[in-house]
């Protein structure tokens, strides 16, 4: 049963998380990613469910160890992200997260692009409910913003794979590339998914509004099911090494100047995406281990951030870098956390970034891209510039803030669930054998050797020198209370303004337009209703007479074709 | 000869033998006994010989024992076992159902006679079925409309009186025309058996004589089915008889005379005669059509909703005859698929109003406001009903509009298709005011005093509503031998 369907328990955990309530609904929570796991270690690579639809042959599962490692992970996350929503009781909270998760896992197991189609879609609109649950203002408007582009992005996917079909009569979900018919199409849907630059406005837009338990869910499923999608069907396609560059470096700059903390992990979140996207763009081998491990990697300790920023907020309801400060004296523990997540963002060997970034960054300059891997370097350092000092020093370092004297440790089972992040990131960076014998390809690669370790270090230590003398000499933006124009200011204020001023100038046509269609549908249906209406002449009870008339006319039209 | 091997013959005497045992009881509650007994009975044998047709073959029985051509012989094909499931089924239904409906509708010493006649329209109904001579189809078909004459004019409502006696000069034409149809072709062939008459008819089927006849047979067995335009009796009919007599008429009668139809014009004269010789097809497209469209206007705009569904019956016999018209395999076998389906919706829709009609009397589209919360159960049933009537998947009726537009556009006839689907936008209007009415209106002040209907009325209809959500999902029976029984009819003979 679970080899035929590997996301059968999130979505009948979902079910359940529906209908049941308090201690009994968080053991179907945590259940459902246990049993899930437990189903993917069953799943045999190379087993398929195949049947027919309208001449299409789909696949809804498709096994191999690609589809796999994502399936481990995103039960991964979604137990973390489930530890860490304990304490919420909002049940529709609960369940969107598990179907969102559930969505995931389809989509990585998807075998065909119709399947996968579905599960994007799903993937849609149950990340929206988990937008919409912060039930403000904001988070509705930003909810719905997002939800039109996810939606887009999933009606170009299937705008493409019906090209793709019609074209090539298969929907097998393989190595798609841009030259194959709806190529272009499916590669947009993806990249909406997967935040390219300009087409990343949504990601910023509503991670940073979700509830801070949702937030956490978003930031593992939706980008790294596009990262997949793109492994799968774009690998080695060179125009992505491009794109992904340019996504590593952008969102630095953004990241350095926003002052609200999970919108700064956003922004960091789509430059770690870059390192992907260029991996998947080199194709090699080692390019695409270090892409897929890093998608792993990234889901741990982007959560772990996520969910340090989450509990402050839990604490304090302040997310601005320049309200908070000082917490770390009431959230030591939290802090600590917060900083082992930042050392993993940032790369420091012993921790999980490291591992994975380093083979991406390797694969960069042994492919011969100098200036990318120059810009994957300078990306790194941003790293750790914002997302490994700047987080950690301004939400619990830096001045003491109003908020430090009412903090405390957040609940429990938020400590937990980051702990497990923790220990995951230090394990992955400390034996990273466990997670290679999980990737696609057998590269034998080491990130422990001298120069990899050495670089990395330098790298560090004058990034953390340039913070300092920075800060010290005041030439450090200051934090300040702000809102930052990105590409979502284009469709959020220029789009609406062009649209209401056009509009403005055509409605006398329109209205004239209208009242003259308006108008000619009321004389049609009174037309209509003056025949057929209850007292029309084809409604009324007719006199017996003119019955038989019709027959008799009946078969005297009969008679005459048939001795014609 | 055991008692299994009279089957084909069982399955018409016993309704007809219980009719006169109706009368003598002369009480309700015994003519219901022996009314459910029969039907449920007769249910029994026609799903048995269905089972036996799909397994060894046509039946043939010869009555009294004479061979044919000489003695009357009974033919039972799969078609025919189909149409015979069809109508035993929605009879043993509607007879569970009848019991509280005529209670309430017809005064106490009527009722007795009421299922005295609703079990010889029955028997008439299985006899054309079942019968292999043209002559009995005749006398079948006016044991059937006479009993419902009578038991149309027994409905509570004035008008029922003088609808049954409109039906009653209609019906009696057709039935006119048929006989002069059949007597043309004896005078012709010699012959009444329908096997005999297929074989000797194309011999002299260039004489103007057998053209009259067919003719004839066709506008009569039309007037019959309600064609359009020959459908003016068939509102009132339906509209005023008794709730349980509208739902067995309207699943049944109309869909014993589609069968009808098929028998003759395949069966007797052959699909080369009547489709290719005669333009015989051209005048179906064109009246089918004509009827969809003109037919489901009105509903929309009719406002008793007993006459609402009277002529979306009219519209889906044009969806049936134009299946026939298409001339080809998909388009016959949708046809036949959608005398099946659409016995299945209109009983539960007709079955669902009677409910209603039993708790609030006249059932208009203003009466029912509200009434979703006070039934929800009949209501819930009405919108399933609706929603096959439109054919929405996975409802049964989706499953013959699907193959309908398969079989036009396979002939490339789009603008058919397109004109289908109209057609079922138009199902969309009126089964949304019903909806509309029923959940968004307000209610009216008496409304609060509903209740829901009882349990022996539910079961019915619900069993008719599962069977359409069933049918449009597990098509494998329904469509199954639906090819399978135009597979047979259209390779000749039958």
């Amino acid at each position: 049963m679970l080899d035929a369907w590997p996301a059968l328990p999130l979505f009948l955990g979902a079910l359940l998380a529906a209908v049941t309530r308090g201690q009994l609904r968080a053991t179907v929570m945590i259940a459902a990613p246990l049993l899930g796991a437990y189903g993917v270690f069953q799943l045999e690579p190379g087993t398929t469910t195949q049947f027919e639809l309208l001449g299409y042959a789909l696949t809804p599962v498709r096994v191999d160890s690609l589809s796999i490692l994502f399936g481990y992970l995103f039960h991964l996350a979604a137990l973390i992200g489930v530890v860490y929503a304990l304490h919420v009781k909002d049940p529709l909270q609960d369940v969107a997260a598990l179907a969102y998760a559930g969505s995931a896992v389809g989509a990585v197991f998807a075998g065909d692009l119709l399947t996968l189609f579905v599960y994007w879609e799903l993937l849609a609109v149950t990340s929206a409910i988990l937008v919409f649950a912060r039930r403000t203002e904001l988070a509705l408007s930003a909810g719905m913003r997002y939800l039109v582009i996810q939606v887009g992005s999933g009606v170009l996917l299937l705008a493409g794979a019906i090209l793709y079909a019609v074209n090539t009569g298969s929907l097998a979900f393989d190595h798609i590339g841009l030259d194959a018919p709806g190529g272009w199409l499916i590669f947009l849907a993806f990249g909406i998914k997967s935040a390219f630059p300009m087409l990343h406005g949504w990601l910023t837009d509503a991670y940073p509004e979700a509830t801070p338990t949702g937030t956490v869910f978003l930031s593992a499923f939706t980008t790294k099911v596009a990262i997949y999608s793109l492994a799968r069907g774009f690998a080695g396609t060179e125009l992505l090494v491009y794109i992904g560059a340019l996504m590593t470096c952008f969102p630095i700059f953004y990241a350095v100047i926003e002052n609200d903390l999970r919108r700064v992990l956003a922004y960091s979140l789509i430059n770690q995406l870059g390192f992907m996207v260029v991996g998947i763009g080199i194709g090699t081998e080692l390019a695409l281990n270090g892409a897929v491990a890093h998608a792993f990697n990234d889901v741990i300790f982007k959560g772990l951030l996520m969910m340090s920023m989450g509990a402050v907020l839990h604490v304090t309801g302040e997310m601005r870098g320049s309200e908070l400060g000082g917490l770390y004296k009431k959230m030591p523990r939290t802090t600590i956390l917060c900083m082992v997540g930042a050392a993993s963002i940032s790369a420091f060997p012993l921790f999980s970034g490291f591992v994975s970034k380093s083979m991406v960054v390797s694969a960069a300059i042994q492919e011969g891209h100098p200036i990318v891997w120059l810009m994957l370097l300078f990306a790194s350092a941003g790293v750790f510039h914002h997302a490994g000092i700047k987080i950690p020093f301004f939400a619990f370092f830096a001045h003491e803030s109003k908020h430090v004297a009412n903090a405390h440790e957040p609940p429990t089972n938020m400590l937990i669930a980051m702990t497990m992040a923790a220990v995951l990131c230090i394990g992955v960076g400390s034996f990273p054998g466990l997670l290679y014998g999980l990737l696609p390809y057998d590269t034998g690669y080491s990130p422990y050797d001298v120069s990899h370790v050495l670089a990395q270090l330098q790298l560090l230590a004058f990034s953390a020198l340039a913070f300092t003398w920075l800060k010290l000499a005041h030439i450090y933006p200051p934090e300040l209370k702000s809102v930052n124009l990105d590409a979502e200011w284009l469709y959020r204020r220029v789009l609406p303004e062009a649209v209401r001023r056009l509009l403005a100038k055509l409605a006398p046509f329109d209205r004239a337009l209208r009242q003259l269609g308006k108008s000619m549908v009321q004389r049609a249906l009174l037309g209509l209703a003056r025949h057929h209406g209850e007292y029309g002449v084809l409604a009324q009870t007719w006199p017996t007479g003119s019955m038989v008339t019709w027959v008799a006319a009946l078969l005297g039209l009969s008679l005459l074709l048939y001795y014609l | 000869m055991d008692l299994l091997d009279h089957l084909p013959v069982l399955v018409v005497i016993m309704p007809l033998m219980s009719a006169p045992l109706c009368v003598l009881f002369d009480r309700a509650r015994p003519a219901w006994l022996v009314s459910m007994s029969a039907s449920w009975l007769s249910f029994a044998a026609a799903v048995y010989l269905l089972i036996q047709v799909s397994r060894d073959g046509t039946i043939s029985y010869r009555l009294g024992g004479w061979a044919p051509p000489w003695g009357i012989e009974y033919r039972i094909d799969l078609l025919g076992a189909y149409v015979l499931l069809i109508v035993t089924a929605i009879a043993a239904l509607v007879m569970v159902f009848a019991r509280r409906s005529l209670e309430k509708e017809i005064p106490a010493d009527r009722i007795a006679r009421v299922y005295a006649a609703l079990l010889l329209v029955f028997a008439g109904l299985t006899g054309i079925t079942a019968t292999g001579d043209a002559f009995n189809v005749f006398v079948f078909l006016e044991i059937s409309s006479l009993a419902s004459y009578a038991v149309i004019s027994m409905g509570r409502d004035r008008r029922a009186l003088s609808a049954a006696f409109q039906y009653l000069v209609m019906g009696t034409i057709g039935a006119t025309f048929i006989l002069i149809g059949i007597g043309l072709l004896y005078m012709m062939t010699g012959t009444l058996n329908m096997l005999d008459l297929a074989a000797r008819l194309p011999e002299v089927a260039d004489t103007r004589t057998v053209r009259a006849g067919f003719a004839f047979l066709t506008v009569g067995i039309g007037l019959k089915l309600a064609l359009f335009p020959l459908h003016l009796w068939l509102p009132n009919a339906y509209a005023y008889a008794p709730s349980a007599v509208t739902a067995f008429l309207s699943a049944t009668a109309t869909k014993v005379a589609v069968y009808a139809l098929l028998r003759f014009m395949f069966g007797v004269f052959g699909a080369e005669f009547s489709l290719n010789k005669m333009p015989f097809d051209l005048i179906l497209m064109v009246l089918g059509l004509a009827g969809i469209l003109s037919a489901s206007l009105v509903a929309v705009f009719q406002e008793d909703v007993k006459r609402m569904l009277a002529y979306s019956s009219v519209a889906q016999i044009g969806y049936m005859v134009l299946g026939i018209s298409l001339a080809s395999n998909t388009g016959v076998s949708a046809a036949i698929l959608h005398v099946f389906n659409h016995a299945l919706m209109k009983g539960a829709l007709f079955l669902a109003v009677g409910a209603l009609a039993y708790r609030i009397g006249a059932v208009t589209v203003s009466s029912i406001a509200g009434l979703g919360r006070r039934m929800p159960w009949t209501v819930a049933a009405l919108v399933v009903g609706g929603l096959s009537l439109i054919g929405v998947p996975p409802t049964a009726g989706f499953v013959s509009k699907w193959y309908l537009v398969l079989g036009t556009l396979e002939q490339d006839l789009w603008p058919v298709a397109l004109l289908v689907l109209i057609g079922s936008l138009l199902a969309l209007a009126y089964v949304w005011k019903l909806v509309e009415a029923a959940y968004f209106a307000e209610p009216a002040a008496d409304a609060a005093a509903v209740r829901e209907a009882p349990l022996s009325m539910l079961i019915p209809v619900w069993a008719l509503v599962i069977a359409n959500l069933y049918f449009g999902v597990n098509t494998q029976v329904s469509v199954g031998v639906a090819r399978q029984a135009t597979d047979l009819l259209m390779g000749g003979g039958g």
